[in-house]
Order: C-alpha cells, then sequence, then structure tokens
C-alpha cells in the first residue's frame, strides 16, 4: 500500500508539472486580461496538432515539436485576440468569456475539419520503464517533466528579469498605474496572448506525448487547467504552478477510492472546496 | 413533411424555454451560466428516471427535474454569490461536465453512453405518432406559454427591479438595502429549474437520452438564441429560439447540397457556424434584434 500510494505521489508530480504549463496561461491571460480565457482548450488543441505535424510529418524530436507548438499556439492566440476578443472587451468580462467559448467551438471544428475525429499518436520511441525502489517510471514521462520544467523556467526568468516581463506584472498589478509609468497596454496584452497560448500549444503537445490526440484534447483537460489556476488562486503564476501540482496529486490519489474516469470530477471538487474555504486560492489575493 | 414542421416546431418551444431560463440570470441579474447543458440534461435525466424505472407519472417527473436542477443551480449561485462573476462562469462550465462524465459512466443508473430508451411519453403508443406529436406541440406550447408569462411577471415587478439594479451595480443594490445573495440564489434556482424542465420535455418527447445529447453545443445554441433575440427580453428570448432551430435546419439542408466533403467536415462545418454566428451577432448586434427595452423613470 505504501509503495502504490507512492508510485500515484509520483505519477501525480508528473502530471501536475505538465498540468502546470497551460495553467499558467490561463491565469496569466486573466492577471492581465481580467476575463477567464476559455479558448485555452482550443489553443490547447491547436499546438497539439502542430507540434504533432512538426513531429509526425516533418519528422522532428519532440522537443523542436514543442517550439513548434508554442509558435503556432502563440501567433494563432494573438490572432483570434486582436481580431474577435478584444472589440468585444468592452462590452465586459463575462460577455467575453462568452465569446471565447463560441471560440472555442469554432477554432476546434476548423482542426476537426482538417484532420478529423481520429486520435493520433506521437511517433515516439518504445522504451522500458525505469524501475527504482519498487517504483516504475516511464522515460518519456521524464523527458515530458523536463520539457514543462523548462517552459516554466523560462516563464519565470522572463517575468522577473526582462523589462517587458516587468512591464507584464506591472499592468497585473495595477492597470491604471501602469499606464500612468507609460507601459503599453495593448502590446502587453498582445504579448501576454502570445505567451500564455503558446504555453497552451506546449500543454498541448506534452499532452500528445503522454496519451494521443484529437479535436477534443483541449476541452477534455479544461477543467483540470480551471481548478489548478482556481485552487492556486486565479491570477497567480506560482499559485497555477502550486494548484496544478495539488490537482495532479490530487487526481491521481483519487485512484485509490474512485473509477479512473471520475479523474477529472476532483478538479471540479477542489474547486467547490476551494471557493468555499479560501476563494482567493492558495496564493491569489482576492476573488471579489 | 407535417410531421417535420411540427418537431421543429416542439424543439423552437424547447429550446425557448432553455433561452428564457437564461434569460432570468444573465438577461435580469447580469449571472452567467455557460454550463447550462448541464442542467439540461440533469433535468432530463432526473424525469427520465424517475418516471421509467419507478413508473411515477410524467408531471411527477417534470416537478422532480425542476426541482433538483434548482437544488444544484441554487448550490452553485451560493458557493460564488460573494465572489467575481468569472467564478460562476468556471463553475458552472465544469458542472456540466461532470453532469457529463457521471451520466457517462454511472452505468447501473443511467446505462453509460448508451443512453436510456424508452422514456414514456404522454400517451404515446396510445395515439398514432402524427397525434403524438401535436399533442406533445400543444404541452410545450402551454409550458412555454407558462414560464414566458412567470419571466414577463418577474421582469415586470418590484422584485425584476432589484434584479436589473443587482446587473447593473450589485453594490448600489447592496447600499439600498437589498440582500444581494438572496436574489442572486434564487434567481439562479428558478433559471436552473426552468432549464431542467426543459431537459424533462426534451426527454419525453425524444424518448431517448444519452450524454451525446447534452454537449456544450448547447449551451453555446442557446446564448445564440438569447443574444440574437435580445439578451433581457422575453419575447427576444422566444424569437431567438425560433431563428436558431431555422437556422440549424437550414445549415442541414445547405451542406447536404455540398457533396465534396465527407460527413465529419459537414457536421465540423456546421459547429463552426453556429460558433460564427454568436461571435458576428456579439459583433454587430450585441444587444439583439430586439434590443431590451427599459419604462423610464
Amino acid at each position: 500500500m505504501p509503495r502504490e500510494i507512492a508510485q500515484l505521489l509520483l505519477n501525480g508530480l508528473m502530471a501536475g508539472t505538465i498540468l502546470a504549463v497551460p495553467a499558467i496561461g490561463f491565469t496569466a491571460i486573466y492577471a492581465v486580461l481580467r476575463f477567464p480565457n476559455f479558448a485555452i482548450a482550443a489553443h490547447l488543441t491547436i499546438g497539439a496538432f502542430a507540434g504533432w505535424l512538426a513531429n509526425v510529418s516533418l519528422g522532428l524530436p519532440a522537443a523542436l515539436a514543442v517550439g513548434v507548438a508554442f509558435v503556432v499556439a502563440g501567433l494563432a492566440g494573438v490572432l483570434n485576440d486582436e481580431l474577435i476578443l478584444k472589440p468585444l472587451r468592452p462590452a465586459g468580462a463575462l460577455t467575453t468569456a462568452i465569446a471565447a467559448v463560441a471560440l472555442t467551438l469554432v477554432l476546434e471544428n476548423v482542426v476537426r475539419f482538417v484532420f478529423g475525429n481520429d486520435l493520433r499518436g506521437y511517433d515516439l520511441p518504445i522504451r522500458r520503464d525505469w524501475q527504482a525502489a519498487g517504483l516504475r517510471i516511464a522515460p518519456q514521462q521524464v523527458h515530458n517533466f523536463v520539457i514543462a520544467v523548462v517552459a516554466m523556467a523560462a516563464v519565470f526568468l522572463f517575468l522577473a528579469f526582462t523589462r517587458t516581463g516587468k512591464a507584464m506584472r506591472a499592468v497585473a498589478d495595477n492597470p491604471m498605474l501602469a499606464s500612468v509609468k507609460g507601459i503599453d497596454a495593448d502590446r502587453v496584452a498582445r504579448l501576454t496572448n502570445f505567451v500564455a497560448m503558446g504555453l497552451a500549444g506546449v500543454g498541448g503537445v506534452l499532452v500528445g506525448l503522454d496519451t494521443s490526440i484529437d479535436p477534443l484534447t483541449g476541452f477534455r483537460v479544461i477543467l483540470s487547467v480551471f481548478a489548478a489556476a482556481v485552487v492556486g488562486g486565479l491570477g497567480s503564476i506560482p499559485g497555477a504552478v502550486v494548484g496544478a501540482l495539488t490537482i495532479g496529486v490530487g487526481e491521481e490519489l483519487s485512484l485509490l477510492v474512485l473509477a479512473p474516469a471520475y479523474r477529472t470530477v476532483v478538479g471540479f471538487a477542489a474547486i467547490l472546496v476551494v471557493l468555499t474555504l479560501r476563494p482567493r486560492g492558495i496564493l491569489g489575493e482576492r476573488a471579489y | 413533411m407535417e410531421n417535420y414542421l411540427v418537431a421543429m416546431a416542439v424543439f423552437a418551444g424547447l429550446y425557448a424555454l432553455l433561452a428564457l431560463g437564461l434569460n432570468v440570470v444573465w438577461g435580469m441579474t447580469g449571472m452567467i451560466n455557460l454550463g447550462l447543458v448541464g442542467f439540461f440534461g440533469l433535468g432530463a435525466y432526473a424525469s427520465a428516471l424517475l418516471t421509467r424505472a419507478h413508473r411515477a407519472p410524467i408531471v411527477l417527473g417534470l416537478a422532480a427535474a425542476a426541482l433538483v436542477t434548482a437544488a444544484a443551480g441554487a448550490a452553485m449561485a451560493l458557493t460564488t454569490a460573494r465572489l467575481r462573476g468569472d467564478y460562476l462562469a468556471i463553475i458552472t462550465l465544469g458542472f456540466s461536465e461532470v453532469v457529463r462524465l457521471v451520466a457517462s459512466n454511472e452505468l447501473w443508473l443511467t446505462n453509460g453512453t448508451d443512453g436510456i430508451s424508452g422514456i414514456p411519453g404522454p400517451w404515446r403508443g396510445r395515439v398514432t405518432p402524427q397525434t403524438f406529436n401535436v399533442v406533445y406541440l400543444a404541452i410545450v406550447a402551454l409550458a412555454v406559454l407558462a414560464v414566458f408569462a412567470l419571466c414577463q411577471r418577474i421582469r415586470s415587478s418590484p422584485y425584476g427591479r432589484v434584479l436589473r439594479a443587482i446587473r447593473d451595480d450589485d453594490q448600489v443594490a447592496a447600499v439600498a438595502g437589498k440582500r444581494v445573495i438572496v436574489f442572486k440564489v434564487q434567481a439562479f434556482a428558478v433559471s436552473a429549474a426552468i432549464l431542467g424542465l426543459a431537459g424533462a420535455l426534451w426527454g419525453h418527447y425524444t424518448s431517448f437520452i444519452a450524454p451525446d445529447v447534452f454537449t456544450p453545443l448547447v449551451t453555446i445554441y442557446v446564448v445564440l438564441a438569447l443574444t440574437a433575440g435580445g439578451t433581457g427580453n422575453n419575447v427576444g428570448a422566444v424569437l431567438g429560439a425560433a431563428l436558431v432551430i431555422f437556422l440549424m435546419e437550414a445549415t442541414r439542408f445547405a451542406t447536404g447540397w455540398v457533396g465534396m466533403l465527407k460527413p465529419v467536415q459537414v457536421a465540423a462545418l456546421r459547429e463552426a457556424l453556429i460558433g460564427g454566428a454568436l461571435l458576428v451577432v456579439l459583433r454587430v448586434r450585441p444587444r439583439g434584434l430586439l434590443p431590451e427595452r427599459l419604462a423610464r423613470s
């Protein structure tokens, strides 16, 4: 039993790290643009398919496919925001959220139109699992973990040390003050969209490397992404990481008592518990 | 052909109920419900299970559907009542996925993805299918009329005025001494009950429900119906529902003519068109065809 739990904890940490990547994207858009952008689901799918094309059709290694997915999903994110969501923002956060759901539907079906509903897998070498102290881990899991950690480290370094990263944090913190200091809010919004949707795309590749992809890939993980962001504190980037690890471990541990199909319900339950007891989440600031 | 038209009228009526239900929260109170298909599905399952397995009368099934969904709606509104509206958006969207997951996996209760068939309908089997269709249209028309009257009553009453005040600025409503949370929870429960009722009526009409029926697409249809008709306006909600059914059927025929496409591409095209239509309406006519009119004070 303790060994089984240790195995689930290990799997949960791996899954949580992957989940953290799109969760950072969701929470970053929330922090800067102040609306829940559900289109993160569609961009995750777009990234997954862009990475798949790079990996399977062009024969690029997985690490390069991640880069392709980041750029394609990021550019798609900027384009969709400029053309569709940005003009609607004056109508309010909730109207924009509705539009984001409609946008997701459109984008998902564009992917479905081109690729069909079939499940697709990435081109990966089959390797034996590593074993240590009775715990098993697949080399691919470790590989994905490293990609996720590198992506997150890059985001943290970017936000902490570059001028643009500081501008983004300033806008998230206090848009009025940032504009008084001459920070161009439009530019920051575009950049946030690029990075956030790019991260969603990376998340899509990681899901694809882990399992397989289809046009609903993004929608299937989105509940866990919301849960990670809300549990960690909506709008807080370190919170998204803590939240994602919590949800990842929680989903795995739930296998002890629940059928595997109910993993995502854990996320929903976690949202309810956090909103009841501590709405601002583990590291968030305010929620009302 | 007549049968087809009657069936479309029934579906338009059911969508009108959904749009009216959404209007109570989104149009009148300014609360979002992005998972309304979850309440729709919950109502359908509640009534189907009660009337099929326990042989309860259909009226009882409808009442139970409304009660169960009202309770679920109240719980969600209560959880997020003090928080920003974004949280309600997330929680309702999550709720609809949970309903679909449970419906797909609790085989003993819902028969999983195979769905429940043989849901009883009023006088089904005792009259010809044509007559059943017409009778059901009359029932749905009555339901729409009753719910429409209720919604108009809410809208024109002092109660509806408080809801609008909350929509426009809930702090002002609170300062005026209104208990905002109570109003929000009540409005959400009423709205959820209407959505659940529509779901129950859906099941008794088609005699078959499955998790596949309750996809997020339905939510988009209904939001499109209300937005196109005129958010906040009950007449607009009904008109918008008829328009959406017309649009869906028109695209069914239109895509039938495009011979080169595979079935999955046709389906993708139709769904993309519906989503695109909502984006266009939000952009060019955000207040809908029949914008809400408010009495001057």
